[in-house]
């Protein structure tokens, strides 16, 4: 007796320019229904491509070159494409990281979940619509025979998974492939929408594999764990085993690197790359000057739809950051952190209000002036995007030397000779732990994580005073948002700078700031010291923002 | 370069050098090895035309008049006793010369306006925009026609209507471009490192919107050299006795009827070449300028 998925000795190879990349070796798994497995794996570990393959989705240069997969006794690796056709969508569904790339843009929602259906005969004429609308009200959404007739450009991101997991489940397929599915979301969304899939499988029966190199979130919602390294299993095991008792040295090192609400930014690195120092003290709240004052900041944009009317992104904000200090800026996506972070950069002119930078307001030079004003040196920026950050055409030296070319190593204008420039820029690149023979390579040949060190290097490379760094560790694997995190650590107590952190993950936020700001709606919702506000917050929203996070059982 | 090729992953190396990756491009697409080997053999022709035919392509000789392709004349001779042969390798000069500074003028012109029309936006966008469709409301040929009959028939006017009539592509494709990257992660930090507009356009976006610009040109090139010759072929720009393809198909195809098909073959071939091999360039010439094609 097999089991319902059984995966054995899988292995897929990828054709490449540079010769084949074995990206799944010898991988096997088995999974009952009922049952949900976690695949937990920093990029480039083949977690994907497992479950591609299990769907027979691979793309044109990826070949399943060895060992075998069954589902519910069918020989998926050998079966005709017909077959396949039948079981995808039907046996086996799938969510895909990006809810908006998977809709169809042009299509009513309500029209797609009908495609679904009636492409697997499981509804006719009659009675799709119905089906349909059946099939939203399952994923929870308000007024389904309203919603049956939005396009996804008109739902925010949390409905359009709500839908693509309609869509995944409307043929109650038996096995459920979740890719990332919260990838993206907001903490309170994800919570949301992975409580409903969790309920929804259990409720049919189904068997589900998530995807995600979150462990927090795999533990939270799996049964058993599968971890990934460069394409093999390192570790296999019960959820809560895995979390108590890990065997394997990659295992207990993604564990330690994931932040969960206690320890400091130095225990998120393994054991054996400890620095000798311990993480400088917070600065004492009191001592602080103000480097940065914000006062009653407002930001309008007009309404599309009534021209006379206008939408408050940012709506009369005041705050300060003091000299030498990390203020935390915290709110889920629309909350106006992103617009107000621009507009301290000076990236956008502010509706109202006054932006004091060391005494001076900056905000009354216009954005588009100020790329010649003495103050644009001293406020720089790390972007939430490192690849979209970086400008494709430019080697990374290049890139880090660009504001030294148009500033001067102090801002201050000065051109430098090429000797002192190419010296400023190794010496940048090291601080940023940015190995030398990688400074000559284009970005799309540097990892996540070099990108982020080529990002933050340009950033501090004419020394600014306050540093805006616009969450960037989102899109980074765990081990490295450790790595990265640290840096930002050391940088700041070696360089004297001050730090605005933009950021939806309050735990990331916790290991490095001093105080916290949490906005909501355009406003300032609570404020104060990082213990405080954690561990003991004054308002609902921001509970609700701490309850989100997915904690690891231990 | 050794000849073997590579079958186990080796380590990602730093950027390989503009000429190696020209190497692989080459090599992995045959394609693109043929159309740089005929635009070798068009530009030798362009450049030494005059000095390596073996005859003169204006020496008129009436004994030999309309003799077919033999050994002596490899293409035959036209009606005045003129080597075809000479006449069509002299005859690329001129025919790749109009072309290529009309598309460098129309590239460059449109460029500039597009990618203003793409960053600013706005009023600038509309007037550059409406413009651009204006001109495009014309059929291109018969608005080169005018264009050429207006201003007097000339190898520079020539020029000048085929760049006019080309630039709306430019400027539109320009425009995209330039204006789906106005917002990148890339340009705000080049504004944080102290770039105004005007340098954040020209030396962060503008090289950016190059690769398809780059398929643009190539295939603009022989749409270009079709336009100059169809204007000589009705009897604008270009005037005979000078060997251009377009007057020699149009002096030829007088004689077609009579059986002596080499006198408008032969130059109609060159035309059809040196269409087929720009447009065959287009993909490569991307790939080539593409650094993210590099690795």
């Amino acid at each position: 007796m097999t089991a319902f998925v059984d995966v054995r000795d899988l292995s897929v190879d990828f054709k490449t320019r540079n010769g084949v990349v074995h990206a799944v070796r010898h991988v096997s798994f088995t999974l009952e229904k009922g049952r949900t497995l976690g695949i937990v794996g920093e990029s480039g570990s083949g977690k994907s491509v497992t479950s591609y393959s299990l769907m027979r989705i691979l793309d044109a240069a990826g070949v399943i070159a060895g060992g075998g997969i069954s589902f519910d006794g069918v020989d998926i690796a050998q079966a005709s494409e017909r077959t396949m056709r039948d079981i995808r969508g039907r046996e086996i569904s799938m969510i895909f990281q990006n809810p908006r790339a998977a809709l169809n843009p042009i299509r009513k929602v309500g029209h797609q979940i009908e495609d679904v259906l009636r492409q697997h005969v499981q509804a006719d004429r009659s009675n799709v619509r119905e089906k349909a609308i059946e099939a939203l009200r399952a994923v929870r959404i308000n007024n389904p025979e309203e919603r049956y007739h939005s396009y996804p450009f008109e739902l925010s991101g949390g409905m359009c998974q709500r839908i693509v997991i309609a869509l995944a489940l409307a043929c109650r397929p038996q096995l459920l492939i979740a890719d990332e599915p919260t990838t993206g979301l907001d903490v309170t969304t994800q919570k949301a929408v992975m409580d409903l899939v969790a309920e929804l499988t259990r409720e049919r029966g189904m068997a589900m594999i998530l995807i995600t190199h979150d462990l927090g979130l795999a533990a939270a919602y799996c049964d058993h764990l599968i971890v990934m390294k460069s394409g093999e299993v390192v570790e296999t095991a019960p959820a809560l085993e895995l979390f108590r008792n890990p065997q394997h040295a990659y295992t207990k090192r993604l564990l330690r690197a994931t932040p969960h609400g206690t320890g400091n930014v130095r225990d998120l690195l393994p054991e054996d790359a400890q620095p000798a120092d311990a993480p400088p003290a917070p600065a004492p709240a009191a001592a602080v000057t103000p480097l940065l004052e914000v006062e009653n900041l407002v930001k309008e944009y007009p309404l599309k739809a009534d021209p006379t009317g206008v939408f408050r992104a940012v709506d009369g904000i005041s705050f300060t950051v003091g000299r030498g200090e990390s203020v935390g800026l915290v709110g889920e996506s629309g909350c106006g952190k992103s617009t107000t972070s621009a507009m301290i950069m000076r990236l956008l002119d502010p509706t109202s209000g006054i932006i004091r930078f060391d005494g001076v307001d900056v905000g009354a030079v216009s954005a588009g002036k100020f790329a010649s004003s003495p103050y644009r040196g001293r406020l720089q920026m790390v972007f939430q995007d490192a690849t979209d950050s970086l400008n494709p055409r430019f080697t990374a030296r290049r890139a880090i030397a660009d504001p030294l070319l148009r500033l001067g190593a102090r801002g201050d204008r000065r051109s430098m000779p090429r000797a002192a420039l190419d010296a400023r820029v190794a010496e940048l690149a090291e601080l940023c732990g940015l190995p030398a023979h990688l400074l000559d390579r284009f970005p799309h040949q540097l990892s996540g994580g070099q990108k982020a060190r080529v990002g933050i290097a340009r950033a501090i490379a004419v020394s600014p005073d306050l540093l805006v760094l616009d969450e960037p560790t989102a899109a980074l694997d765990v081990s490295v948002q450790a790595v990265v995190l640290n840096l930002l650590v050391d940088l700041k107590e070696k360089l004297g700078m001050s730090y605005l952190f933009v950021s939806h993950d309050l735990a990331v936020v916790r290991l490095l700031c001093d105080r916290v700001i949490v906005m909501k709606g355009g406003r300032i919702v609570e404020e104060g010291g990082c213990a405080e506000v954690l561990e003991a917050p004054k308002q609902d929203y921001t509970r609700a923002l701490i309850a989100a996070i997915p904690h690891p059982p231990l | 370069m050794d000849g073997t090729p590579q079958t186990s992953a080796p380590a990602p190396r730093a950027s390989g050098g503009i000429g190696r990756h020209m190497l692989y491009v080459l090599r992995a697409n045959p394609m693109t090895l043929l159309a740089f080997v005929l635009l070798t053999l068009f530009l030798v022709a362009a450049v030494l035309g005059p000095a390596i035919v073996p005859h003169d392509p204006l020496a008129t000789n009436a004994v030999n008049a309309l003799k077919p392709p033999s050994l002596s004349h490899w293409f035959g001779t036209d009606d005045l006793g003129r080597d075809v042969f000479s006449r069509v390798v002299v005859a690329s000069r001129l025919d790749l010369a109009i072309a290529l500074s009309a598309v460098a003028l129309s590239f460059a012109a449109g460029s500039v306006l597009g990618s203003l029309a793409g960053f600013y936006g706005g009023w600038t966008d509309r007037i550059v925009s409406r413009v651009l469709d204006t001109l495009m409301a014309f059929p291109l040929f018969v608005l080169a026609m005018g264009i050429v009959a207006a201003l007097g028939n000339s190898v520079g006017n020539i020029v000048l209507a085929t760049a006019i009539v080309n630039l709306p592509f430019y400027a539109r494709l320009s425009r995209t471009e330039v204006n789906i990257r106005r917002e990148a992660g890339f340009v705000q930090a080049a504004r944080l490192s102290g770039h105004s507009d005007i340098s954040v356009l020209a030396t962060q976006i503008f090289p950016n919107a190059l690769p398809p610009m780059m398929v643009q040109i190539s295939l603009n090139l022989g749409w270009a050299i079709l336009n100059a010759a169809g204007l000589s072929f009705i009897g604008l720009g270009v005037r005979p006795p000078t060997p251009e393809w377009g007057i020699m198909v149009a002096e030829g195809a007088r004689f077609i009827v009579s059986g002596e098909w080499w006198l408008a073959l032969f130059p109609g071939a060159a035309l059809m070449l040196a269409v087929f091999t720009f447009n065959m360039l287009g993909d490569g010439l991307r790939d080539i300028v593409d650094p993210r094609q590099r690795s």
